[in-house]
């Protein structure tokens, strides 16, 4: 203790209280920077290192490491998906937080609305993807996303009733993208035999009765009927136990394609075109009948995935950005914006020229930490995208965890990529300094 | 004077014609209206994953969650019975408010220590150090998880609740000491300096005075490491394997997403449940810790 240099024109006591000092400040500090010591720095600078390193540590690669990451396929497409969400959610999340928050600034029921908006928050992103996992099933009739867009889809274009069906036989020509058409010309008192198969039972519309057989008459005379029965039954004869097809539109061409008349089957999928001047005619059934139904976007499919994933990420953090602007929006002065409005500059003007500049400080905070956030994406990409499509999905945080844990195990590798993480938010850290700096000063 | 300010006529601001009313109200109604759609379907993909989580597996095999609106009685707890009495999960849920308590309580009061010393006590360098902390706090979690993962297999504590709490302990330290600080130093300076005349310890200020007084800062930290905590995959997946807290367990299931829906839907909820409860509960220190913190 005596051996303490005392402190230049200190009584000589001051030694032992500047020790005991030194050691009231250690026990403060100490835990924090032992934690921080060992499970921070001390790997920060490991993971640097080991980055030139290889797979197990064995071998010094130099910049190997850092050349696969932009050779490496899966790797660098993380690269460029992350640049997209970089580009896409700051802005987007920013302005959608400045749009709620302004919108709701003079809504009395303003608490409620910020409380469903944010409430997402609360919920982890790994959760939050399992939710949208659920939402973004293909099938649309599971995917609640789909099921709206089906619903809106088969309203302008609804599906044909035998979105399966094709010809019997080879009578008919076309497909189910152009519609089918007798291959033969038609001419007043003639059978026109419209068989289709591939219809599944309950695909029959209801009200369907035994297939009429119709002999000739007087115009055009015919049946559109489903040309199967148990047991196959001979294609292109109308059989008994075989049913008409009702309400299906058959058209009447002539000769020159021009349409002359088009018909409704009845129960029994007979139909009759009558008064018909002489000549030739073809006669077919329009692509409307055999629409397919919506089938659902494959949200979670390769292409779509990333867009899908954004969509999801926005909805989680819209909150967070509305919650910071609204608090921003509330501390500007009410008579700045009075005294803008009394000098007659519209809501629009005092909004862009006044209450957006007078914002700019915490609309960057808020872009500068959906910034960072970004950077780090992980849990949610991990939780929505199917194992097949994390390729396609992939961010740099899990092309990192994938490579260093997700069982190809490259040390090297993954630190050259945590790395390059660390990099690309260096300048974040810059930025939180220099603002420290300023405060304190 | 009373008398005259009440006789006085009120400003004469022109009566307004109820015409003029209800077309102000109407000109507002589309703001009405655009919110009250925003809103409804922000809340849409939480309440589909509830009204999964209530259908039994044939029902959801047969259509999506929104048969549950128009055939409430469909709804069931059989789910939530079923995966209460899964040991796995139950477990899965106990480690997680384990790892979450105790990456709460740990390192709000390590950062507590610091941040006391880093506002209140004198000591070289200490403008430099706390640089150091504002800089780690924005160095990503990725830069540790490899040397992390041997350091803990060397030291045997790999896959444990312990290394868990340790790792989310050091990486909530800077976030934490940062925001405490800041709180402290904003302390009247009279209140410590007489404590000290009156010759109280250091010690003795920091848990008499300044822990009772940081309360506010405390609270909301400790909404949000404890939020965070809960909420986490990417530690849980690396050092949790065997662990497992339900993130991870959830994850598990994921792999075959489809044929167990029954059991992912109403795990995630239970999942993000409680933080939605706790959100609800504490919602102003948690806003007030997000204005604060919206640095990080």
């Amino acid at each position: 203790m005596t051996t303490a240099p005392p402190a230049a024109g200190a009584p000589p006591a001051a030694g032992g209280q500047a020790w005991r000092k030194h050691a009231v400040t250690l026990a403060f500090l100490g835990p924090a920077l032992l934690l921080l010591g060992v499970w921070i720095v001390y790997p920060t600078v490991r993971t640097m290192l080991r980055s030139f390193f290889d797979r197990d540590g064995s071998a010094f690669v130099g910049i190997d490491n850092y050349e696969d990451i932009f050779t490496n396929e899966v790797i660098f497409r993380a690269i460029r998906n992350n640049a997209l969400w970089v580009l896409i959610v700051p802005a987007l999340v920013t302005a959608i937080g400045l749009v709620f928050a302004v919108l709701t600034e003079r809504v009395a029921w303003r608490i409620a609305f910020r409380t469903a908006v944010f409430m997402p928050m609360a919920i982890s992103l790994f959760a939050a993807g399992v939710i949208w996992r659920v939402m973004d099933q293909q099938d649309p009739d599971r995917g609640a996303i789909n099921a709206t867009i089906g619903v809106v889809k088969d309203a302008i274009d609804p599906p044909g009733s035998l979105s399966n069906a094709f010809a019997s036989t080879p009578a008919l020509e076309g497909d189910a993208s152009r519609g089918l058409v007798l291959r033969r010309a038609l001419e007043p008192g003639d059978v026109a035999l419209l068989g289709l198969t591939g219809i599944p039972p309950g695909q029959v519309p209801g009200g369907a009765e035994q297939a009429a057989d119709p002999g000739p008459g007087e115009g055009i005379r015919g049946v559109v009927w489903r040309d199967f029965k148990p047991g196959g039954g001979t294609p292109g004869k109308v059989e008994p136990g075989e049913l008409g097809l009702p309400d299906v539109t058959v058209v009447l061409r002539d000769a020159a394609g021009k349409k002359v008349d088009s018909t409704q089957t009845g129960p029994d999928g007979a139909f009759a075109f009558d008064d018909l001047e002489p000549g030739s005619y073809r006669a077919g059934i329009g692509k409307a009948t055999f629409a397919k139904p919506f089938a659902g976007v494959s949200w979670l499919g390769p292409n779509l995935i990333t867009p899908a994933l954004i969509f999801a990420y926005i909805w989680v953090w819209a909150g967070f950005a509305m919650v910071v602007i609204a608090a921003g929006l509330a501390a500007i002065p009410r008579d700045v914006l009075e005294a803008a409005r009394t000098d007659g500059a519209s809501e629009w003007q005092t909004f862009r020229r006044v209450t957006v500049p007078l914002l700019a400080p915490v609309l960057s905070v808020v872009f500068i930490t959906m910034l960072i956030n970004v950077l780090k994406v992980f849990d949610i990409v991990l939780a929505v995208a199917p194992g097949s499509v994390q390729d396609d999905a992939n961010v740099i945080a899990l092309a990192m965890w994938r490579t260093s844990f997700g069982g190809v195990n490259d040390f090297g590798l993954g630190s050259a990529i945590a790395v390059l993480l660390f990099l690309l938010v260096l300048p974040i850290l810059a930025l939180n300094i220099k603002r420290f700096r300023t405060e304190a000063s | 004077m009373a008398s005259v300010a009440a006789r006085a006529p009120v400003v004469p601001r022109p009566a307004e014609p109820l015409s003029g009313r209800i077309l102000r109200v109407l000109g507002k109604a589309p703001v009405h209206l655009f919110l009250a759609v925003i809103g409804l379907l922000w809340l849409i993909p939480t309440l589909g994953l509830l009204f999964t989580s209530l259908l039994s597996a044939s029902d959801l095999g047969g259509g999506g969650w929104w048969q549950i609106l128009s055939k409430p009685s469909a709804a069931t707890w059989q789910n939530y019975d079923a995966l209460l009495s899964n040991e796995q999960i139950t477990d899965s849920l106990l480690t997680t408010l384990q790892v979450a308590i105790g990456s709460t309580v740990l390192p709000i009061f390590i950062a507590a220590l610091a941040a006391y010393a880093f506002a209140w006590l004198e000591f070289p360098g200490r403008d430099w150090l706390f640089i150091v902390v504002i800089a780690l706090l924005v160095v990503p979690l990725q830069m540790a998880l490899i040397p992390i993962f041997s350091l803990y297999n060397t030291l045997g504590i790999f896959d444990t609740v312990l290394s868990l709490i340790l790792f989310h302990t050091a990486f909530g330290l800077p976030f934490a000491i940062f925001l405490l600080r800041n709180f402290f130093i904003g302390i009247p300076k009279d209140i410590l300096e007489s404590a000290r005349i009156d010759g109280a310890s250091e010690f003795r200020i920091f848990f008499r005075l300044i822990l009772p007084l940081g309360l506010p800062a405390i609270a909301s930290l400790a909404i949000f490491q404890f939020l965070w905590t809960w909420n986490d995959l990417l530690v849980a997946l690396t050092f949790g394997r065997d662990t497992k807290p339900i993130t991870v367990a959830i994850f598990n299931q994921l792999t075959e997403f489809g044929s167990n829906i029954e059991i992912i839907a109403p795990a995630s909820f239970i999942s993000l449940a409680l933080p939605i409860v706790v959100f609800f509960a504490f919602q102003r220190y948690f806003v007030q810790g997000l204005l604060a913190g919206s640095v990080k």
